[in-house]
C-alpha cells in the first residue's frame, strides 16, 4: 500500500510552489541574493586595488623626481592627490586615512642619482589593511628598478646594470610586519556585532507578532518608544560582552596593539551596536514573520561584509560601490576601530567616520517609527 | 423566504433610553466603520453599554466582532464614526482608554516562555502599578496558582490559560472588560466557573463586553448585540431579541425527520429548519403558512407537532439568513 505515489508527491511539490509564490519576500530573495552577489563579486570587488591615493613630499624639484612620480602614476597603483611641504602633513594625512601612501623624495635625490650613489626613496604606507597595500608596494619596488632606465640613458647608461638605481625604503606604518590579524580582528568585531545585533533584535519583535503576544503588548499603555528602546537595551549588554571577549582575544591571543583610548573605543562600539540594533528593530517592524526578518538581515549583512573593506580592500572598489559602502555603518566602524587601536586616533580625528553612523541610525529610527504598528491596521 | 425586514440595527431607544436612575454609559459609539483594503468589515456600528452590564456580542465567524472590539479598545482606528469608551474619545484618547480597560485576546497572548508569576509581574509593570508585588501575589492566590507560580505559562491547560489571561487583564482593576471569545476551547465546567466570576465582577460595578458563539453564554448576558456581515442586526435583552424577530416555531417529533426536513425546506412559508436530536424546529414568520406547510403530515399519528417559543439559536440563524439575503 505504501508504495511511492506520484499523485501525492506531485501534490506536495505543487503546495510548496504555491506557498513560495505567496511569500513575496522569500521569492524576491531567491532572485535578489544571487543577483546582488553577482554584481558585487563581478563588478565591485577587486582584490588588486589600484588608483590608491598617494601624496608626494618632494624635496628635490628635478626632472628625475618628476619623472619618477609620473612613473608611479603610470603604474596604475598610485593616484597622486597631494604635493606636500613637510613631514607633519604626511603624518596627518596618513593618520586620517586620507591617503594610503606618502612617497618622500629627498633633496639630494637627483644629485646622488647622477653620481650613482643610489639615493634613498621613502614610501610610507598605511598598512592597517595589508592586503590593500601589498600589491602597490610590490609595484613600487619594480619601479625603483626600472622607472628611470630611460632617464639614465646616454652618459649615465653605465648605471643600468647592477643593483636598482634607487634605494627604496618601505615603512609599513601602524602594522610594520604586515600582520593580517591586525586588520581581521577589528573587522571580525564589526561583522560579528552586525550579525548578532541585527538578527537578535530582528527576531525579537517578529516573535511577538508570530506568537500573538504583540496584540497584548499593544493593548497595554506601553508607548512605541518604550517598546523599541526597551527591547534594545538587553542586546546592547550582550553586544558589549561579545566585544570584550574579542578585545581580550585580540590583545592576548593575537597580540594586536592598542594604541588609542579604550574608553573611546567602547564609546564607538556602543554607537555601532545601537545603529545595528535600531536596524534590527526596524526590520522586525517591517517583516511579517521571523523568516522574513532573517532574510532581511542577510540582505543587509551580505553587502556589509563584502563592501565594508573587511574582506576586500575598500579602495579597490569602483566609485559607485564605494558610495554604497559609505552608507553602511560597518565601513565606518572598521575605520574607527583600526584608527583607535592601530593608529591611536583621537576623537577629533574620528568625526568623519562617526557622523555617518549617527545619520544612518537616525534615518533607520525614523523609518522604524513609521512602520512600528501601534495599532494593528 | 418571507422577507420580513430585520429589526433596525441602530440604537434601540427602549431599555437603553435615558430614564432616570439608569447607570451611566461606559461604551457609547455611533456609526463606526472599518475597511481592510476594499473589504468593508464593520458598517455603521453603534453600541451602548451601561455600567455593570454584561453585554454579549454574537455573530457568525468573520462578522466583524473582533474588529469592533479592537476599535473600542484603541487597537484599530475607525475609518469613520465617533463615540466614547469610558468617557474617552475612541479616536483621539486611545492611550487613556488602554489604561482603564482590560482586553483579553481571542488567542492566548501572554508569554508562554515566562512563568505565571513573571507574566503577571510584567503586565503589572506595563500599567505602572504602585503596589506591584502585593497585587501580583494576591492575584496568584485568588487564581489558586500560588503553588504553580513558577511554572511556564505555556505548560498550562486551556482552561488555566484562560483564567490566567483573565487575571492578567484584571490586574490593573479596569472599569471595562473586553473579552474576545474568552471561552473558546474551554470545557463546560471551566466555562461555568468563568461566567460565575464574570457575574460577580459585574455586580461589583465592572462592565463586560464579551463575544461568544455559545447560546448558553448568550443567555447569561444582560444584553446582546447580534452582528452579521459587519452590520448590527439586533440588540436588546435576550427576550427583546427573541420577540423582536416575531418568529413562530413548531417542534416536530417523529420518524424520518431528515426526509421530512428535505420536503419542508422547499415549502413556502417555512423559513428554516433546525434539527435538535429527535426533534426539528420548523420556523417561519407567518403562522398560517407554517400550519399549512405542516398539514402535509396530515393526521400521521407518529408525528407530534407542538408550537414552542423560538429559541435564541432559531433567532440567530434567522438573522444570519436575513443578513445573507440582504447583503451578499
Amino acid at each position: 500500500m505504501n508504495t511511492f505515489s506520484f499523485t501525492r508527491w506531485y501534490g506536495i511539490i505543487l503546495k510548496e510552489f504555491i506557498q513560495l509564490k505567496r511569500d513575496r519576500l522569500t521569492f524576491g530573495m531567491i532572485i535578489g541574493i544571487p543577483v546582488m552577489q553577482l554584481l558585487l563579486f563581478g563588478f565591485a570587488i577587486n582584490a588588486d586595488p589600484k588608483n590608491l591615493p598617494a601624496a608626494v613630499l618632494s624635496q628635490d624639484n628635478s626632472p628625475y623626481a618628476r619623472s619618477f612620480v609620473r612613473a608611479m602614476e603610470n603604474s596604475g597603483y598610485f593616484r597622486v592627490v597631494r604635493q606636500l611641504d613637510n613631514e607633519a602633513q604626511a603624518n596627518e594625512l596618513l593618520a586620517h586615512g586620507d591617503v594610503q601612501f606618502v612617497a618622500t623624495i629627498p633633496a639630494d635625490f637627483s644629485r646622488k642619482l647622477a653620481r650613482g650613489e643610489r639615493p634613498q626613496l621613502l614610501l610610507e604606507a598605511d598598512a592597517t589593511d595589508p592586503s590593500a597595500t601589498n600589491n602597490a608596494i610590490g609595484a613600487m619596488q619594480q619601479l625603483a628598478a626600472t622607472a628611470l632606465i630611460r632617464d639614465l640613458a646616454g652618459p649615465l647608461a653605465d648605471q643600468n646594470p647592477g643593483p636598482p638605481p634607487i634605494d627604496l625604503r618601505v615603512h609599513r606604518r601602524y602594522n610594520p610586519e604586515g600582520i593580517t590579524a591586525y586588520n581581521i580582528v577589528p573587522g571580525l568585531l564589526g561583522t560579528i556585532l552586525t550579525m548578532t545585533m541585527v538578527l537578535m533584535t530582528g527576531l525579537a519583535m517578529t516573535r511577538e507578532r508570530e506568537r500573538g503576544t504583540f496584540e497584548n503588548l499593544l493593548s497595554t499603555p506601553a508607548r512605541p518608544f518604550e517598546v523599541m528602546t526597551g527591547k534594545i537595551v538587553p542586546y546592547i549588554l550582550i553586544g558589549l560582552i561579545q566585544v570584550t571577549l574579542i578585545f581580550l582575544a585580540a590583545r592576548f591571543v593575537f597580540g594586536v596593539p592598542m594604541k588609542g583610548n579604550l574608553l573611546l573605543l567602547y564609546s564607538v562600539v556602543i554607537l555601532f551596536i545601537a545603529a545595528n540594533l535600531t536596524l534590527g528593530i526596524t526590520f522586525s517592524s517591517v517583516a511579517r514573520n521571523q523568516l522574513q526578518a532573517m532574510q532581511m538581515t542577510f540582505f543587509f549583512f551580505l553587502p556589509s561584509i563584502l563592501l565594508s573593506g573587511f574582506m576586500f580592500p575598500f579602495r579597490g572598489m569602483p566609485e559607485w560601490a564605494q558610495w554604497l559602502s559609505n552608507l553602511l555603518p560597518l565601513t565606518h566602524f572598521l575605520l574607527l576601530v583600526r584608527g583607535i587601536m592601530l593608529k591611536g586616533n583621537e576623537l577629533h580625528e574620528l568625526w568623519p567616520q562617526i557622523w555617518p553612523i549617527v545619520a544612518f541610525m537616525l534615518a533607520v529610527i525614523l523609518i522604524g517609527l513609521r512602520f512600528y504598528k501601534r495599532t494593528l491596521d | 423566504m418571507t422577507a420580513v425586514v430585520a429589526a433596525p440595527p441602530d440604537t434601540n431607544p427602549d431599555g437603553t433610553g435615558g430614564s432616570a436612575g439608569q447607570p451611566p454609559l461606559v461604551i457609547d459609539v455611533h456609526g463606526l466603520n472599518k475597511h481592510f483594503g476594499d473589504k468593508h468589515v464593520v458598517r455603521d456600528f453603534s453600541l451602548q453599554v451601561r455600567r455593570g452590564e454584561i453585554y454579549g456580542f454574537l455573530g457568525p465567524n468573520g462578522s466583524g466582532k473582533t474588529t469592533s472590539i479592537r476599535m473600542l479598545c484603541g487597537l484599530l482606528t475607525p475609518d469613520s464614526g465617533s463615540g466614547t469608551c469610558l468617557g474617552h474619545d475612541v479616536i483621539r484618547d486611545t492611550a487613556a482608554i488602554k489604561r482603564e480597560i482590560g482586553y483579553m485576546t481571542q488567542r492566548f497572548s501572554l508569554w508562554e516562555d515566562l512563568t505565571i508569576r513573571e507574566n503577571l509581574d510584567f503586565v503589572a509593570r506595563m500599567y505602572s502599578m504602585p503596589e506591584r508585588a502585593a497585587t501580583v501575589q494576591s492575584a496568584l492566590t485568588e487564581l489558586g496558582l500560588d503553588s504553580r507560580q513558577n511554572q511556564l505559562a505555556g505548560s498550562l491547560s486551556g482552561g488555566w490559560k484562560q483564567r490566567l489571561a483573565l487575571a492578567a487583564c484584571m490586574l490593573h482593576k479596569p472599569k471595562l472588560l473586553l473579552l474576545d471569545e474568552p471561552t473558546a476551547g474551554v470545557d463546560p465546567k471551566a466555562r461555568r466557573e468563568f461566567w460565575e466570576e464574570l457575574h460577580g465582577l459585574a455586580e461589583s460595578g465592572l462592565s463586560v463586553l464579551v463575544s461568544t458563539h455559545y447560546m448558553d453564554e448568550a443567555e447569561r448576558c444582560h444584553r446582546l448585540a447580534y452582528l452579521a456581515y459587519g452590520r448590527l442586526m439586533a440588540t436588546g435583552t435576550v427576550d427583546e431579541v427573541i420577540h423582536g424577530q416575531q418568529l413562530i416555531t413548531y417542534a416536530v417529533t417523529g420518524p424520518d425527520l431528515s426526509a421530512l426536513s428535505q420536503r419542508l425546506r422547499t415549502t413556502p412559508g417555512v423559513g428554516q429548519i433546525t434539527p435538535f436530536g429527535n426533534t426539528i424546529h420548523v420556523t417561519g414568520r407567518n403562522d398560517a403558512a407554517l400550519v399549512a406547510a405542516l398539514a402535509v403530515l396530515g393526521g400521521d399519528s407518529r408525528y407530534q407537532i407542538e408550537r414552542i417559543d423560538a429559541t435564541l439559536e432559531d433567532v440567530f440563524i434567522s438573522l444570519m439568513n436575513d443578513a445573507t439575503d440582504n447583503f451578499q
